[in-house]
């Protein structure tokens, strides 16, 4: 039988015991390994561990045992997100020999629920960029069209959700990280409010705008994870004490009582023409099936770039000067004393992305101008926050593009960082102001690349928020489209 | 402001962020943060006088919990990713310079 590739269906199948736990695991791997030239999404297998869960998931179906909601179902996880078994390199050379020595939150409440951790994917350094080129294993390439980048950082999720090699993967978005690469590949991608994930054992990149995520091949997949991973966990202090809803239970969603905010900043100078009315078709057809579009203000929309970046690099200064050939990681040879060793383990260990948003946020910091770069900053983060405050008493949710483009070609923005940056224009502000927001699937554009819709609601307003990416879905079928299987294999 | 940064402005901040950087890189690194810095500049233009700062995205406090022992990484399991260690220390070159007496 032809393997099943949704959540759902795989799920069905193990349940008819058409298909063992353990064939699927040994499937996905032979996949992984036949895309491994092609695609680049993985960067290392759970080889060991992963068909050991299988078997144990065969043999507790086969005793009637009880089982967890995902039993049996592969899963990805970026390699920012540690786990208690092989390593956890974050795409940089400063951690390419790290053992990570426990599994994240996230990682142990997919596996209490039965799911197996197949492989970790492949990212831009520490989730530093916006086409998963900046790894230290090379770009993961872009299933539809192998001379275009998966986007980033959690590129490797992305295109391996999109290629059908695993029906999930964990992504993590600071500022578009599982949006923009879900876009790019055509698949769903989930980005839940700050608090509703444990960022416990997800390795720090801005830590007030860094959080777990899904990535899956469509909103009632991605929302069953989604209420496997959520919930407060006293090792993040930060992670929110609510209780958390059966999204998948609760998806139902008549888009009659719905209203749907549309900022026309969204669509101006820069955006493609494809992708504006890519977009604008998907509002359009919320709109014939009852949802009333309401227009919005965003009047800070065109300062979150800038605010994003000041504050993403600041916080990176801080969090990654834990890399100091110290305690673990890259040791640079031949340093005469301290601080030689600290500046030669970095100069050697952190990929340039990485060395330049570090640079940033230290300037920022730094004596003479935190005041004018960092403490500005941050009052304009209220400024943003505030907009949403107020379109959020006006709408439920607000569609837009996800980024300003599909996908583009590898290389074309390596030499311009700050092109690279724009590029998140759309998905900044949801991380500042701590909003859930999602990317679905609504076209190709002429190329035959996927274009996304974004959709953002206030925070901890997830149930509202899939349920009317689920309702989109219901009525359009942009996302049972696959990439050909003839590009990748 | 002046947005552009000189090499040894560059030099400076990467002396700051303990990063050694070869002088091809200091160039490029100074093109680059001068184009960066320049776009931040425009949040100049905002008014934010009487604009409270956001560190954090929720409306958290401080978070307590009670002063209780737990079970933690066992210390050979923490040190077997360490470059280099001598029983249960991480081993480092000399972090003082000697004094002439």
């Amino acid at each position: 039988m032809a393997v099943p590739r949704s959540i759902q269906a795989v799920l069905e199948a193990l349940e008819r015991k058409e298909l063992s736990a353990v064939e699927l695991v040994r499937d996905t791997l032979e996949r992984i390994e036949q895309t491994k030239d092609t695609l680049n999404a993985v960067v290392s297998l759970l080889l060991d561990t992963a068909l050991e869960a299988a078997r144990r998931v065969d043999e507790a179906r086969a005793n009637g045992a009880p089982l967890g909601p995902l039993a049996g179902i592969p899963v990805a996880v970026k390699d920012n997100i540690c786990t208690g078994y092989g390593a956890t390199t974050c795409g940089s050379r400063i951690l390419a020999d790290f053992r990570s020595l426990y599994d994240a939150c996230a990682v142990e409440r997919l596996k209490r629920a039965g799911a197996i951790v197949v492989a970790k994917t492949n990212l831009d350094e520490f989730g530093m960029g916006s086409s998963c080129e900046h790894s230290v294993f090379g770009a993961t390439r872009n299933p539809w069209s192998l001379d275009r980048v998966a986007g980033g950082s959690s590129g490797g999720s992305a295109a391996a959700v999109a290629a059908r090699l695993v029906p999930v993967a964990l992504g993590s978005d600071t500022g578009g990280s599982i949006r923009q690469p879900a876009s790019y590949c055509g698949v769903v991608g989930v980005k839940p409010s700050y608090g509703r994930v444990s960022r416990f054992g997800l390795v720090a990149y801005a830590s007030s705008l860094d959080q777990i995520g899904v990535i899956a091949l469509n909103v009632e997949d991605a929302a069953r994870v989604l209420s496997v991973i959520a919930g407060h966990d006293p090792r993040d202090s930060t992670s929110v004490d609510r209780p958390v809803p059966r999204y998948g239970d609760q998806l139902a969603c008549d888009l009659s009582g719905v209203r749907v905010g549309v900022c026309e900043d969204h669509f101006g100078e820069g955006l493609d023409e494809e992708v504006a009315s890519g977009v604008r078709g998907a509002i359009d057809l919320l709109r014939e099936h009852g949802a009333t579009l309401v227009p919005i203000a965003l009047p800070h929309m065109k300062y979150a770039t800038a605010c994003y970046y000041l504050i993403a690099a600041s916080e990176a200064s801080s969090n990654l000067a834990r890399y100091d050939g110290v305690h673990y990681g890259h040791r640079a040879a031949g340093a005469g004393d301290i601080v030689e060793l600290y500046a030669a383990s970095r100069g050697e260990g952190l990929g340039p992305e990485v060395q330049r948003r570090v640079m940033l946020g230290t300037h920022a910091l730094s004596s003479g101008y935190h005041d004018a770069y960092y403490l500005k900053a941050l009052k304009v983060r209220t400024l943003v926050k505030r907009d949403f405050q107020q379109a959020f008493e006006q709408v439920d949710v607000i569609a837009s593009p996800v980024a300003p483009t599909t996908a583009f070609r590898l290389g074309e923005k390596l030499g311009d960082p700050l092109s690279m940056y724009l590029t998140d224009v759309y998905t900044v502000s949801a991380n500042l102001a701590g909003l859930c927001a999602a990317s679905v699937p609504v076209g190709l554009d002429s190329r035959g690349l996927p274009i996304g819709m974004q959709l953002q609601a206030a925070p901890f307003a997830e149930a509202r928020l899939l349920g009317v990416a689920h309702a989109y879905q219901r009525e359009s079928d942009f996302h049972t489209l696959a990439p050909p299987e003839s590009i990748s294999t | 402001m002046s947005a552009s940064f000189n090499e040894a402005q560059v030099r400076q901040v990467a002396h700051l962020a303990r990063l050694n950087l070869s002088p091809e890189r200091l160039v490029e690194f100074g093109a680059q943060l001068s184009k960066i810095v320049g776009y931040f500049d425009m949040l100049q233009e905002l008014d934010t006088d009487d604009v409270e700062p956001t560190a954090h995205p929720l409306d958290l406090t401080d978070v307590m919990r009670n002063d209780v022992a737990q079970d933690t990484l066992a210390v050979e399991r923490v040190l077997s990713n360490a470059p280099d260690h001598d029983g249960t220390y991480f081993r480092v070159p000399k972090v003082l310079q000697q004094e002439d007496a």
